[in-house]
């Protein structure tokens, strides 16, 4: 783990991981939105709109996922100091964000035919858009640390202080009445049916793979502008 | 009752739209910001 920190490596394994990790992400996101929208079956109940959760489920998998990614990133650079931790927080943020909108403007669309209205201020619903502004909140943080040449900590301790929503998303159907439904998919244990839960699967996979390869994406676009700025740094220097 | 008479395809078709659009916007935009970056960076290397 301590061995990937070394940017050197990490560049030489992102090389080629970035690419495989879109391609095969691409292929397997494809194949499983196509299975989802002409293979599987509607439900007895949804009727053709349950084809909705092979995106809107992953897309809040991801969305949850990367605000924890970017925490335990925040919490390596805060203890052991690596240097691409801050980075890698930094790098999940963007698509984060936008998997959380994804989220939020998928649900949106599937609660109108299922529930009758575009929204409500439902623990859940609630919870997911806290996480989009917290999201937002740690980008403004994080550029204007950088661009200022504060500490990279203040935007770490903001990411370790918001993981806090996490539980409260998880468990806001239990605490609270809500049109959502309560999870579907715990730890081994599924009630979704095989016909959706196939597809389903693979969807999450394919997602996961594309929220990798742009993850990896913004980590050598930061590395790459931070190694261009450092060096005409020390040129203008020299200049000097 | 007043009952409105939705076609659940389009809802479906709507939100597969914007998220495949997203997805891949995500993507264009991540992979070409890489490029630009790493062109930048070699460019400094050669001055």
């Amino acid at each position: 783990m301590h061995g990937f920190a070394n940017p050197k490596r990490f560049l030489g394994l992102a090389a080629w991981l970035t690419p495989l990790c879109l391609l095969l992400g691409l292929a397997l996101t494809g194949g499983a939105l196509a299975w989802g929208l002409f293979a599987a079956p509607a439900d007895r109940l949804m009727g053709e709109t349950v084809r909705i959760i092979f995106l809107h489920v992953p897309f809040a998998w991801l969305g949850m996922g990367g605000w924890a990614a970017m925490a335990a990133a925040s919490l390596a650079f805060l203890v052991w100091r690596h240097p691409l931790a801050a980075l890698a927080a930094r790098a999940v943020a963007a698509p984060g964000a936008v998997f959380t909108a994804l989220c939020l403007a998928t649900g949106s669309i599937w609660g109108r035919p299922a529930w009758g209205t575009w929204w409500v201020w439902d623990g859940r619903l609630t919870s997911m858009l806290v996480l989009l502004f917290l999201y937002l909140a740690y980008i403004a943080l994080a550029q204007a640390a950088a661009r200022e040449g504060v500490s990279a900590r203040i935007p770490a301790i903001f990411a370790l202080l918001g993981a806090i929503n996490l539980p409260i998303i998880n468990r806001s159907v239990v605490w609270w009445n809500s049109l959502h439904q309560p999870a579907s998919i715990t730890l081994g244990k599924s009630t979704i049916d095989p016909a959706f839960l196939a597809p389903l699967a693979v969807a999450a996979f394919g997602f996961s793979l594309l929220f990798g390869g742009i993850v990896l994406a913004r980590m050598r676009a930061l590395l790459a502008d931070a190694q261009a700025d450092a060096r005409l740094r020390r040129q203008a220097l020299e200049a000097a | 009752m007043v009952r409105e008479a939705l076609d659940q395809w389009d809802f479906v078709f709507a939100a597969y739209a914007i998220g495949i659009a997203g997805t891949l916007v995500t993507i264009g935009w991540s992979w070409l910001g890489m490029k630009r970056a790493e062109a930048r960076r070699d460019r400094a290397r050669r001055r």
